[in-house]
């Protein structure tokens, strides 16, 4: 228990730990410097250059990539597009998997098939899955048959040809590759919560709707909050499948961040040009991941490591 | 509780996996190749001519009857040149695209690679990476194509040779014509769009096209503006970045009265030109009577069939038709091909070793290949045997103009910008006039 030691022992066994800490730290810290701090370095310096990868950094034109990009209706309509993704990830993909994961949690015959079941999507790599709702969305393909044999004929879409429909197509492929991933993490936070929980609620007169409502849901709020987390971040980087898919089209209408950065930097050759975009994404994601860890997960970090109210 | 035990498990190793991947691809695009000195190359010097040389080789035909003819081309080089050793890298042309870029910043140039001539080559000119063959290929210019030799050619001064060049046309389905009730090709756009309401009412999918590419709905466009225009146009565009002109307006007007028509397969802008539900498959499969395309085309096609065959001996070829006012001359041709240029550092033999491989003998037998390259050696054009490709080849010998894709003939960020404008008309969102403004725009700033 920490909290009964003294002061002064606390800082010497502090002092003994980081002392065996740091040579284990050191190799990873080495690796981190050169593969992570040193490149995002490196884009920064690039993105203040006019650069097409071949001639030496000669051409610099200070801020005017950043000025380019934010004035670029199609990059900004691919952040447009991240943050869509990101909120329809939020109110509909995590609700859904926690569904699952609450269903699932129960016991009944066959649960660990279907467990098996919803997990596999998120098994199959991104390419794969691109190339698989290609085949089953396009035209007269197998979702076109299925909704017209139920009589929804009519309401069919060229779904990933049409731009005001690609985003939506795209947002179900997202959801059914990564929902399971989500299911999973709730289901193994939900077998964390001690069953004699909830049969004491029950023994008090609870509803399983109450139960659910008051005893379950705040105790998987860490795992809840670590899955948004996650779901965010995942969209914000959002593109194997998009590029697999639809490549950002029709016109613009599907690029995220992530696309349109690859297509400037790596299909047309300018790499100042790029780099500058990799810069707002990474700033972007730096952002919203400190302010959700300074916001949001901290609650979690002090609630869970004091063992404080429950 | 082993089942429990085994969903942590599962859990653990997706939140390790998920952490791995978002790394990765954080860490991806900062990656950027680094600038690092060009280093100096050590190259053999000329007056010892049997002192031991490498010639570094990059090329693209990673399948065969290609890849094979190339090894075996090098393998009898360096037979009768015993001195000489040829290192061969075989790519897959996006794998080529992104080593080269590498390579290239990297200061380490290949000594002869892969090029299509046009803007990507002018952008490795003017880093100074090529080197000027002019002299070197003087004697043995004129056993070349000369339309072809230029597209390897830059302010009079030649930095590659190719070694195939085609051009685009239509590949059309003899019998869905027949069925239209269309009896000869047509000759001029109005006939074109005629047969085209034609195909319709008779029930067929008129044109097969690969939206999502961007690209195959380019051709239509820069047709278009070739035929209007002329080679004058095109040029002058391509120079001074200024693509306001009227031929290229009248290029998207035109090409709008074929869009109003609805003349493409159900949901084209989704649709790749090679893959799951692409043009090639459509095509191949006789759900569309017609596209736009390259000497490629039947190969793809193939590909794209599930017998391998595509629609078979259904298929013809046409070149595109004439416009009625227009400037351009109707033979003129829309194409590109292969070639190769030489690096900065790269070996005198390299030179030598080019003219190995474009002479009248190689080129004989890449054109008894019938894989649709065509041969560029004046005098090898009877060794294509494939009707189709001799249609091609009959239609590029009327050629007095070549002009080379747009999206090469410029620089990479041009041509995507080209592409995009052009996609917006297809898709609805765009005026001729909006198409032309995005493009000058764009010339002014890449």
């Amino acid at each position: 228990m920490t909290t009964i030691e003294g002061r002064a022992s606390r800082s010497r066994r502090a002092r003994r730990t980081w002392i065996g800490v740091i040579p284990f730290l050191l190799p990873a810290l080495v690796l981190y410097v050169v593969f992570v701090l040193f490149p995002i370095v490196q884009a920064v310096h690039f993105s203040l250059f006019k650069w097409n990868g071949l001639t030496p950094l000669t051409n610099f034109i200070g801020l005017a990539n950043y000025q380019r990009a934010l004035a670029d209706p199609a990059f900004l309509g691919a952040i447009s597009h991240n943050a869509l993704i990101i909120g329809l990830s939020i109110v509909i993909q995590i609700p859904f998997a926690l569904g699952l994961a609450l269903v699932l949690n129960r016991r009944f015959r066959g649960r660990a098939i279907l467990r098996l079941l919803f997990f596999v999507p998120y098994v199959i790599s991104e390419v794969i899955t691109g190339i698989i709702w290609q085949l089953l969305l396009q035209p007269d393909g197998p979702i076109d048959g299925a909704m017209r044999s139920v009589g929804l004929g009519d309401l069919y879409q060229p779904w990933l040809a049409d731009p005001s429909t690609v985003l939506l197509a795209l947002f179900v492929i997202i959801s059914w590759k990564y929902f399971g991933f989500h299911m999973i993490l709730l289901l193994a936070g939900l077998q964390g919560i001690p069953r004699e929980l909830e049969e004491a609620a029950a023994v008090d007169g609870a509803t399983r709707g109450q139960a659910i409502r008051f005893i379950t849901l705040p105790l998987l709020g860490p795992t809840i909050r670590v899955s948004v987390f996650l779901s965010m971040i995942g969209a914000l980087q959002l593109f194997d499948v998009v590029w697999v898919t639809t490549g950002g089209g029709p016109v613009n209408a599907s690029n995220t961040m992530a696309t349109y950065m690859i297509d400037w930097g790596f299909k047309r050759y300018q790499l100042g040009y790029g780099s500058a975009i990799a810069v707002i994404l990474f700033v972007l994601a730096f952002i919203l991941a400190l302010a959700y860890q300074r916001f949001v997960l901290r609650r979690d970090m002090d609630g869970a490591m004091t063992g404080g109210a429950g | 509780m082993g089942s429990r035990r085994l969903v942590a498990a599962f859990a653990a190793v997706a939140i390790v996996a998920a952490a791995c991947s978002s790394s990765a691809s954080s860490a991806a695009p900062s990656a950027a190749p680094s600038q690092a000195p060009a280093s100096s190359a050590p190259s053999a010097s000329p007056s010892e001519a049997l002192a031991p040389v490498t010639i570094d080789w990059y090329h693209i035909q990673n399948n065969d009857p290609g890849k094979s003819l190339w090894q075996a081309l090098a393998d009898e080089y360096t037979a009768a040149h015993p001195n000489v050793t040829i290192k061969l890298t075989v790519l897959e042309n996006e794998a080529f695209k992104a080593k080269l870029a590498t390579d290239l910043a990297g200061g380490n140039v290949p000594d002869l690679f892969q090029s299509w001539g046009g803007g990507g080559m002018a952008e490795q000119v003017d880093a100074g990476l090529l080197k000027d063959i002019t002299a070197d290929v003087a004697s043995w210019k004129d056993t070349i194509n000369p339309g072809a030799l230029g597209l390897y050619a830059q302010d009079g001064k030649q930095y590659g040779v190719p070694f195939d060049l085609g051009m685009v046309g239509f590949w059309y389905n003899k019998d869905q014509f027949t069925q239209a009730g269309i009896t000869a090709p047509p000759t001029t756009w109005d006939e074109f769009l005629t047969d085209v309401g034609k195909l319709k009412a008779a029930g067929i999918t008129p044109i097969a096209l690969g939206g999502k590419d961007k690209w195959p709905g380019m051709f239509w466009w820069a047709y278009l503006a070739l035929r209007a225009g002329g080679k004058d146009a095109m040029q002058n565009a391509i120079s001074t970045g200024d693509w306001s002109g009227p031929s290229f307006v009248t290029a998207g007007t035109e090409l709008k009265k074929l869009i109003d028509l609805d003349p493409f397969q159900k949901g084209f802008l989704a649709a790749p030109w090679d893959g799951a539900g692409g043009q090639a498959a459509t095509m191949a499969t006789g759900k569309a009577a017609m596209q736009l395309m390259g000497q490629w085309a039947p190969g793809t096609m193939n590909a794209n069939s599930p017998d391998q065959k595509g629609i078979g001996d259904k298929l013809g070829w046409f070149p595109f038709p004439s416009l009625a006012g227009g400037a351009g001359a109707p033979d003129d041709a829309f194409g590109g091909g292969n070639g190769f240029v030489v690096g900065k550092d790269a070996p005198p033999e390299t030179v030598d070793f080019l003219h190995f491989l474009v002479s009248l003998d190689a080129a004989n037998r890449w054109g008894a290949t019938n894989s649709g390259v065509l041969p560029t050696t004046v005098g090898s054009e009877a060794s294509v045997t494939d009707p189709n490709m001799t249609a091609v080849l009959a239609g590029r010998a009327k050629a007095q103009y070549v002009q080379l894709y747009l999206d090469q003939a410029t620089t990479p960020a041009l041509g995507g910008i080209i592409n995009d404008a052009i996609q917006t008309l297809y898709a609805g969102t765009g005026t001729p006039e909006d198409v032309v403004k995005a493009i000058t725009d764009g010339a002014k700033t890449n």
